[in-house]
């Protein structure tokens, strides 16, 4: 390096003799760039020569080879695959290295070898990332499937792969039970009161749940029983909802006195004449009021823990467990009198009970106590500082989110939207130390115990279990980026529930009964009991008439059936004449079917079908005495019950009058349906005994 | 020679993917003669889930009774244990939680004990893992098909099974379903019993049911089928 940068330079603009001769280090330093330079320019191709998919597809011609496959690896064309979808936004080279997607070689086992198992999309329609995420576009592996510092998301995690569907079909699919699950849950768990969930089609998933409206909340229970219910719902019900909100001693006094300090009193006091014997006079008759629970079908809806453990009972209405240990006798009798005075949205029907049936329904309820409950509340007496604090932590806690209480506004946007919360970038989220840094185990400890990450945050504490938390995850992994970014035709929206309700003074009564807490009518109401959209081209009068007076089930073996309501004769007829008139099948006039056909002989006909072709007494009752299927309704006394029509165009397609039924069309032709129908029509209920 | 190359390669890689190295081996405290399995074999769960119950195995000793401080090791394709070894506690036994791999398919879960001399026992389980198809089938399976196929009843739902004669075949009896075909099953499940010449009792489910569903009813009866259903064709060793 004798010369200088100059003297160099100026050697450069002098003709080729007149330069300076070129040293043995300048050679060997121009030999030493020179080799730099070509290392490097060979390690662009070097790179793609040693990648991870080369590797692959050489290793897959091997196996190819080996197996006998010689078409296989002869006809292997080499290189970057690729799908991809301009629409969606999808360049997917996961079959660069996954070559066997369409098992074409047979047997082979191992990834990245294996064959895709079946799903119902076409892997050309969708891509892979849409269901599997990860990076599409990276060829290799690590990239691909893990973090890496310019790509949040990974592969997800097979037990949320449900997820993925999720981002299309809005609404339950019959092959992703835990992503139905989760949205159920999300409903039914009261998440959606505080927390907003937009789908990617506008729709805004809706809560189920039914908390109670707190404005008389005096009247119904005690301070004590407040407090400790709000300390540990699941003390007082082990199926309880609601959650714990981790309240200190202190400030579950504050709360419970000034919920009893709103409370004002309902029109029940007033309109609800009180029943006039005094409550526990027949409460000694215990087994007569065992029997009017269980004949006014209350399990239907309320659940009570036995003696093992077990709650038996339906899951509809509050559990009924400790329920003496919580309510006040008079409340609880002016509600079985008439619970819509005191809560108007009740979902509870108004049974028409006499006084003594309320007696002694209560006398049997007030005696469901737990005295260890309430024995270790001792709550000084309220005071005006108790209630200002009480009130101050129901607004801070958004107990007004579910609650209907006096003088408390709902919150509005009281927690975080949950919209897109399925692909949050994981640079916003705080992580706990020692977590694993993945959303979905994110998604999954907040939800499971939303304290840990900081004991000022609001969200209460639920109780759920193991799937039902990894099902959660896995609807709220559902609400992507990607899905809301979906071109709109690709969507499938939730089926939504109409807002149907019965007019006039059937409708007036129908509300009454609540029948759409159970029963569906023309898309709005329950799912329990069946649906009665066409119920009127269905059922005969008499029968129909005679069922609301005394309905004895068709399926004696179902723990949830309809209750007796003690309905009037008049009330009877409004209630039968609407569902005969209003609920028709269209298609069809159930007041009609050619009689002329059904002869003696095409029922003798028939019956030779509905046993010997048909086996239709595997699963119904036609004769008491030799059948004995119990899965679909007993079918002895049938011909009393429904019209002649109906089942002819029933058991052709039943699935077409209602929808989702167990039973499977037997794909008659006309005269079999005609000669089954003709038999049916034969089996007549017996005067006096009802359907048997 | 080369091939054991790519292996050693893909095994070094797997290594070095996992962020945790194999855990160092327990010293067992006592040796046992024999493991035998408590509870935990033939669970059903979704693909890459956890099963629902706890594995618990059992090591005894040459005089049959439980023996503890016995190393117990837990290993199986694809799955996870945690953990993946213990000791066994006062009454010999170990319990571990497993989450199966993610594809459909059925797990073989082989525990080990050493014995004292070298060497192991051994014991294998078998779990299932369904994967969507199998899924599909399942609530299929679950509105339909249970009432009569199962001899269990729920408060929700009275078995059907013992109102039938013939019985029906309950969906994990292998030994029956194993011998009939893929297309055996769709064509009793589309055109009924008698279609292939058995009990009227069954309906035919084909204006029902959707093909794709009654296809993944298939599969969902392969799955469960206990002997494992050998699916025709070559299956090479992994």
């Amino acid at each position: 390096m004798g010369r200088t940068l100059e003297s160099r330079v100026n050697d450069i603009n002098k003709p080729a003799t007149l330069r300076g001769r070129t040293t043995f280090r300048e050679l060997a330093a121009f030999g030493v760039v020179s080799l730099v330079l070509l290392v490097s320019l060979a390690i662009a191709p070097a790179k793609n020569y040693f990648s991870d998919w080369r590797h692959y597809q050489k290793s897959y011609v091997k196996l190819a080879g080996e197996r006998q496959s010689g078409n296989l690896s002869r006809n292997f064309k080499g290189g970057i695959r690729q799908i991809w979808i301009p629409k969606l936004a999808v360049v997917d080279r996961c079959e660069t290295c996954h070559v066997n997607q369409n098992g074409a070689l047979v047997g082979a086992s191992d990834q990245p070898f294996r064959k895709h198992p079946p799903v119902p999309h076409d892997l050309d329609q969708f891509g892979c990332v849409m269901c599997h995420r990860g990076q599409g576009a990276a060829t290799s592996v690590q990239e691909a499937h893990y973090t890496t510092e310019a790509w949040e998301q990974p592969l997800l995690p097979a037990r949320y792969l449900n997820a993925s569907c999720g981002q299309c079909h809005l609404g339950p699919l019959a092959g992703t039970p835990r992503l139905n699950e989760g949205r159920r849950l999300l409903s039914a768990m009261g998440c959606l009161h505080c927390h907003t969930v937009t789908q990617p089609d506008g729709n805004v998933l809706k809560p189920s749940d039914d908390p109670p409206p707190l404005v008389h909340i005096a009247e119904k229970t005690s301070r004590e029983w407040i407090y400790a219910w709000i300390k540990n719902p699941q003390a007082y019900a082990g199926s309880a909802t609601m959650p714990n909100f981790q309240l200190s001693d202190q400030d579950a006094a504050d709360i419970s006195t000034f919920l009893i300090a709103q409370s004002t009193p309902s029109p029940a006091v007033k309109n609800v004449p009180f029943p006039s014997t005094p409550v526990h006079a027949e409460a000694a008759d215990a087994t007569a009021a065992a029997t009017l629970y269980g004949s006014s079908f209350c399990s239907s809806c309320h659940a009570v823990q036995n003696a093992a453990g077990n709650l038996v009972g339906g899951d509809f209405g509050p559990e009924l467990t400790r329920i003496g240990s919580k309510v006040n006798a008079d409340w609880l009798r002016r509600w079985l009198k008439d619970p819509g005075q005191y809560e108007p949205g009740t979902r509870m029907s108004h049974y028409r009970f006499d006084d003594k049936q309320i007696n002694l329904l209560s006398g049997f309820l007030l005696a469901k106590k737990d005295d260890d409950l309430l024995s270790g509340v001792h709550l000084s007496p309220a005071d005006a500082a108790s209630v200002v604090r009480g009130k101050k932590l129901v607004t801070e806690n958004g107990c007004a989110a579910c609650h209907q209480i006096n003088g408390v506004a709902p919150p509005q946007n009281f927690a975080p939207d949950l919209s897109l919360v399925g692909s949050r970038a994981l640079s916003q989220i705080v992580f706990v130390p020692g977590m694993k840094h993945n959303l979905p185990d994110y998604i999954t400890a907040k939800i499971h115990d939303p304290r840990s990450f900081g004991p000022a945050l609001k969200m209460p504490k639920f109780n759920l279990s193991d799937e039902q938390l990894t099902a959660l995850t896995t609807a709220l992994l559902a609400q992507s980026d990607r899905a809301a970014a979906l071109p709109h035709e690709l969507l499938l929206p939730a089926e939504r529930r109409s807002d149907y309700h019965p007019g006039g003074d059937a409708g007036r009564l129908m509300e009454d009964l609540r029948c759409l807490s159970c029963h569906s009518i023309n898309g709005n109401g329950g799912d329990m009991a069946p649906e009665l959209t066409r119920e009127g081209s269905a059922v005969q009068r008499a029968w129909l008439e005679d069922f609301m007076s005394n309905p004895n089930t068709l399926r004696p073996a179902l723990i949830r059936r309809m209750p007796k309501f003690n309905l009037s004769p008049a009330e009877i007829k409004t209630v039968t004449g609407y569902i005969l008139a209003a609920y028709q099948a269209p298609g069809f006039d159930s007041q009609t079917l050619d009689a002329r056909r059904l002869d003696p002989d095409a029922a003798a006909r028939g019956k030779q079908l509905f046993y010997s072709k048909y086996g239709c007494q595997s699963c119904h009752i036609a004769d008491y005495k030799n059948d004995k299927g119990y899965v679909g309704p007993a079918l002895a006394g049938v011909g009393s019950r429904l019209t002649p029509a109906w089942v002819y165009q029933w058991i052709k397609n039943p699935d077409a009058l209602r929808p989702g039924t167990l039973m499977p069309n037997p794909g008659l032709k006309d005269d079999e349906a005609r000669d089954l129908t003709a038999f049916l029509m034969t089996l007549k209920a017996k005067p006096g005994g009802g359907a048997k | 020679m080369r091939r054991l190359l790519v292996v050693l390669a893909s095994i070094l890689m797997l290594v070095g993917c996992s962020r945790n190295s194999t855990p160092k081996p327990l010293s067992p405290a006592a040796y046992g003669t024999q493991i035998v399995e408590v509870s935990g074999g033939n669970q059903i769960a979704a693909a890459g889930s956890a099963l629902p119950q706890p594995v618990v195995v059992q090591v005894n000793g040459a005089d049959g009774n439980p023996v503890t401080g016995a190393l117990v090791r837990f290993r199986g394709e694809g799955v996870e244990f945690n953990p993946g070894q213990a000791l066994s506690d006062s009454s010999g036994q170990v319990t571990t939680a497993v989450q199966l791999g993610f594809a459909g398919d059925n797990y073989r879960l082989t525990v080990e004990t050493p014995k004292q001399a070298g060497g192991t026992n051994g014991v294998n389980l078998r779990e299932t893992s369904l994967g969507y198809e199998a899924t599909l089938g399942e609530a299929v399976n679950n509105q339909y098909c249970v009432r009569c196929h199962d001899t269990e009843s729920t408060p929700e739902r009275v078995s059907n099974f013992d109102n039938l004669s013939p019985k029906p075949h309950q969906f994990t009896d292998g030994a029956t379903y194993n011998l009939l075909t893929d297309s055996d099953l769709l064509n009793i499940i589309s055109h009924g019993g008698l279609a292939l010449g058995k009990s009227a009792q069954m309906p035919a489910y084909g204006k029902t049911l959707k093909p794709a569903e009654i296809k993944a009813v298939v599969a969902y009866i392969r799955a469960v089928a206990d002997p494992p259903y050998q699916t025709s064709g070559v299956k090479y060793a992994k």
